[in-house]
């Protein structure tokens, strides 16, 4: 079976990102990008499949520009046997990434795709569930927990009343929580064998032929509203005395 | 005019106040019909709940097959087909919303607006990005809207006085690709997280399972839900549902009240629409003093039993 892992470039999560002053968009000349920690969730996965021996292929695609081969090569030492980028140099929104998406899982023909739940920059949580509609192919979202076994996947998700497992058959798309596992460290050694490993580069334009956009305008960018400062206390009993002030006890 | 379908939320006996957050949110949008859509495998009990929430027109309550009712796609394929007659579809942005309404956008070929904190008018909505560090003015230019509702933005409505009518549907054919299993719940006695008037929470600093006990018993002695940072939950102090923050539960308590958390922008997004937020922690120098109303720089395990006495 071959994994199709779908990874995204974004800022990376320990930068506190600042709003440009115009409203534009967000500052990020000169700063740190990363995988999407839930996306490295996602090839760590991948790859322990892969080495239980239930898959024997495992790829690597973004959706990014010229960058993003950056991400791809890290994908490819942490072991992904090959990459692809599809390059397009705008931003693009769910719909049209899952459409882009659809095309590769076309042509790969993958038993599993397997993708972060949301990606930390957009926060939009929109991907995976989109791109297993367009295949009409199962989904488990938010999974923290996997195992394959006879062409299905029983997977655990964290939901907001505890967790819930489901069986999916396969193929499926899987997106990854933060529980799933911890990923493994890229070793040098393996940086330089990574350099070596096939990257295929695709056009966007070429995989969302008759896509019909509907993309959202955004109109406006702006810093959150700043709490204000509050006291410092130096004793419950002031503490207590605060919260009997404000009714909250 | 507009006409707003809401994705309905529930556990079978009761109506998920996320679901209500959603219609506080569809009637800041002027001129509006708004309707819910229930699934269920029995809808006999909660479509008259649904009934119930106050500026509901039509409650849709389809019955599905046994179990099928929390599958995103069954549900997504429904909806889609009943939102034609439709402007917007909302859902409460809870792990069932966000699981289902994607699914629903990409049937009707639209980006769905996750999060929404804001309603500006019909089509343009505020939603936070880069986990609450920017917000960003969304507006949509399509016919139809599909969008998740942030619920920490919104207060609940009333769920009493409603009187809406019911139009059955239903699902003939049953989920043959997915199949629920099982939920393993935490099923604490406690309010429910995502709605409690007070929270007790606290993460790394607790150092154990075992201690968490006594955050229990503050939360019990003042009435409150439980909460944990993520550095918490993923040390096995405590069950997953009991994260706050980007990539766990966004709240908005009166009273949040949280010991030996650092304060991780990722744990500050999930509580910042708080009323007042009262930090613990030892080190004078963590950022939750930053956000925090009421600061205590000392150690929890000699102030939280102090607590106890003079509360």
């Amino acid at each position: 079976m071959k994994i199709l892992v779908a990874i995204k470039r974004v800022v990376d999560f320990n930068v506190r990102v600042q709003v440009k002053p115009d409203g534009s968009g967000v500052a990020t000349d000169g700063v740190k990008m990363s995988i999407n920690p839930f996306d490295e969730i996602a090839i760590e996965e991948a790859l322990r499949i892969k080495e239980a021996g239930n898959a024997d292929e495992v790829v690597v695609v973004t959706i990014g520009t010229t960058s993003a081969q950056q991400q791809l090569r890290t994908a490819l030492a942490m072991g992904a046997d090959r990459a692809i980028l599809v390059e397009a140099n705008d931003e693009l929104q769910s719909l049209k990434a899952a459409s882009s998406l659809l095309h590769i899982v076309k042509t790969e023909q993958p038993g599993l795709v397997i993708m972060g739940k949301q990606a930390i920059d957009d926060d939009n949580n929109q991907t995976p569930q989109m791109l297993a509609t367009l295949w009409q192919r199962p989904q488990a979202t938010f999974v923290s927990k996997l195992e394959l076994k006879d062409g299905k996947a029983l997977a655990t998700r964290e939901i907001d009343a505890g967790l819930e497992t489901i069986e999916v058959a396969l193929p499926a798309v899987i997106s990854t929580d933060l529980r799933l596992n911890e990923p493994r460290f890229v070793k040098l050694p393996d940086i330089m064998k990574a350099k070596r490993k096939q990257l295929d580069v695709i056009a966007i334009e070429d995989t969302v032929a008759g896509f019909n956009d509907t993309a959202l305008a955004i109109e406006n960018y702006e810093p959150p509203q700043a709490r204000s400062k509050g006291i410092m206390v130096e004793s419950v009993d002031e503490l207590v005395a605060q919260l009997k002030e404000k009714g909250l006890i | 005019m507009s006409k707003i379908l809401i994705l309905a939320q529930h556990d079978n006996t009761t109506i998920n106040q996320g679901t209500s957050k959603a219609v506080t949110a569809a009637q800041l949008i002027e001129n509006t019909q708004i309707d819910l859509i229930v699934f269920s495998d029995d809808t006999s009990t909660i479509a008259t709940e649904a009934c119930k929430l106050a500026g509901v027109t039509t409650v849709h309550a389809v019955t599905t097959n046994k179990g099928d009712w929390k599958l995103a796609h069954g549900i997504a394929a429904k909806i889609a087909e009943i939102f034609k007659d439709y402007s917007h579809v909302f859902a409460p942005s809870t792990t069932f919303g966000k699981d289902v309404m994607p699914c629903v956008a990409a049937l009707l070929g639209q980006n769905q607006i996750s999060d929404i904190m804001e309603v500006i008018d019909a089509t343009t909505f505020k939603r936070p990005i880069y986990a609450g560090n920017a917000v960003i003015t969304v507006k949509s230019n399509h016919k139809h809207i599909v969008a998740t509702i942030r619920t920490a933005s919104f207060k609940t409505g009333d769920m009493q006085s409603g009187s809406a009518t019911v139009i059955e549907h239903t699902i003939d054919n049953p989920q043959t690709d997915t199949r629920f299993v099982s939920l393993q719940s935490g099923n604490s006695e406690r309010p429910d997280l995502q709605t409690a008037a007070k929270v007790v929470s606290a993460g790394r600093g607790i150092g154990s399972e075992e201690n968490f006990e006594i955050v229990y018993q503050l939360a019990d002695k003042l009435g409150a839900a439980t909460g944990a940072s993520r550095a918490a939950v993923d040390a096995g102090y405590c069950p997953n549902e009991m994260q706050v923050g980007q990539t766990g539960k966004i709240i908005a308590p009166d009273l949040y009240l949280c010991f030996g958390i650092s304060g991780a922008i990722q744990h500050l997004t999930g509580i910042k629409d708080a009323g007042t937020i009262v930090a613990i922690n030892k080190d004078g120098d963590a950022p939750i003093f930053e956000v925090a109303d009421i600061g205590l720089v000392g150690d929890l395990f000699k102030i939280i039993p102090e607590l106890m006495e003079k509360i």
